[in-house]
């Protein structure tokens, strides 16, 4: 095999068992920091990808941002009610059935398709292209994402401050 | 290389949707739709990486950007819900039941 093919199972094994780990937890902060490891997993696969900056931008954006954010947010609430939040699991067996049933049809497909289809053999994207393409035809979506942005932050602040 | 990818992205958004469907608090159930985000990327950036040009990238990109609105917003009104209801239990937030 080779060293990328190795990386690769290495990558996949990690981000699995701390996938599972997240939704199988009893420690809704242990949950968070499988999570944690499974978003930094995840942007290695990106690196395996030669996907840098989307590797980047998930490192920052999630298991920096958005991890920080869960755990501020389980503090704040553990001392809202003054105790340790456990968690459990309800309906394990429909949940396994339908996501075993999820997983089954999509790796079905999968596995049917053609290794290469038609008419694929667009340059593989760089940093650079897709700057170039974030500023001359995305440029809109890229604005509007921006307000979107702005409004959700907005909108977060509003709903969680404490009224005075 | 391209189905190894897809079928691990595929065995994540399964564990991802199994979260969402088995966890009783409400910030598990918002850490399973993270994990099926997290698959999605990973499927835009493979198709991106074995001949899909530069829209794969782009589409991951928003995709980070309106999960971290999502989540903000959705932790937002969770600590609302706590403030309110003193409890994390999706199931004991009946407050719409008419």
């Amino acid at each position: 095999m080779s060293g990328e093919a190795v990386g690769f199972v290495v990558i996949a094994a990690v981000l699995l068992a701390a996938s599972l780990q997240v939704v199988i937890s009893t420690n809704l902060f242990h949950s968070v920091l499988w999570l944690a490891l499974a978003l930094v997993t995840t942007a290695g696969l990106f690196l395996l990808l030669h996907a840098e900056f989307l590797a980047a931008a998930q490192v920052l954006l999630y298991a920096g941002g958005v991890v920080t954010i869960v755990v501020f947010a389980i503090m704040l609430t553990e001392r809202l009610t003054g105790q340790t939040i456990r968690q459990m699991n309800r309906g394990i067996a429909w949940g396994g059935v339908v996501a075993t049933g999820v997983f089954a049809s999509i790796a079905g497909v999968v596995l049917r398709a053609p290794a290469r289809p038609a008419g694929w053999g667009a340059e593989p994207a760089s940093t650079a292209t897709l700057g170039r393409a974030l500023l001359s035809d995305w440029v809109l979506p890229f604005e509007v994402l921006s307000v979107l942005l702005v409004t959700a932050l907005l909108g977060a602040v509003y709903l969680a401050r404490t009224e005075d | 290389m391209l189905k190894a990818y897809l079928l691990v992205a595929a065995a994540v958004f399964a564990i991802g949707l199994f979260g969402v469907l088995t966890r009783r608090n409400a910030v598990g159930i918002l850490l399973g739709i993270e994990l099926m985000f997290n698959a999605v990327n990973i499927n835009l950036l493979a198709f991106a990486r074995f001949g899909g040009g530069v829209a794969g990238w782009i589409l991951a990109l928003f995709t980070i950007a309106i999960t971290v609105a999502e989540i903000a917003v959705g932790l937002a009104i969770v600590i609302v819900i706590f403030r309110v209801r003193r409890t994390v239990e999706a199931d004991h937030l009946t407050l719409l039941r008419g």
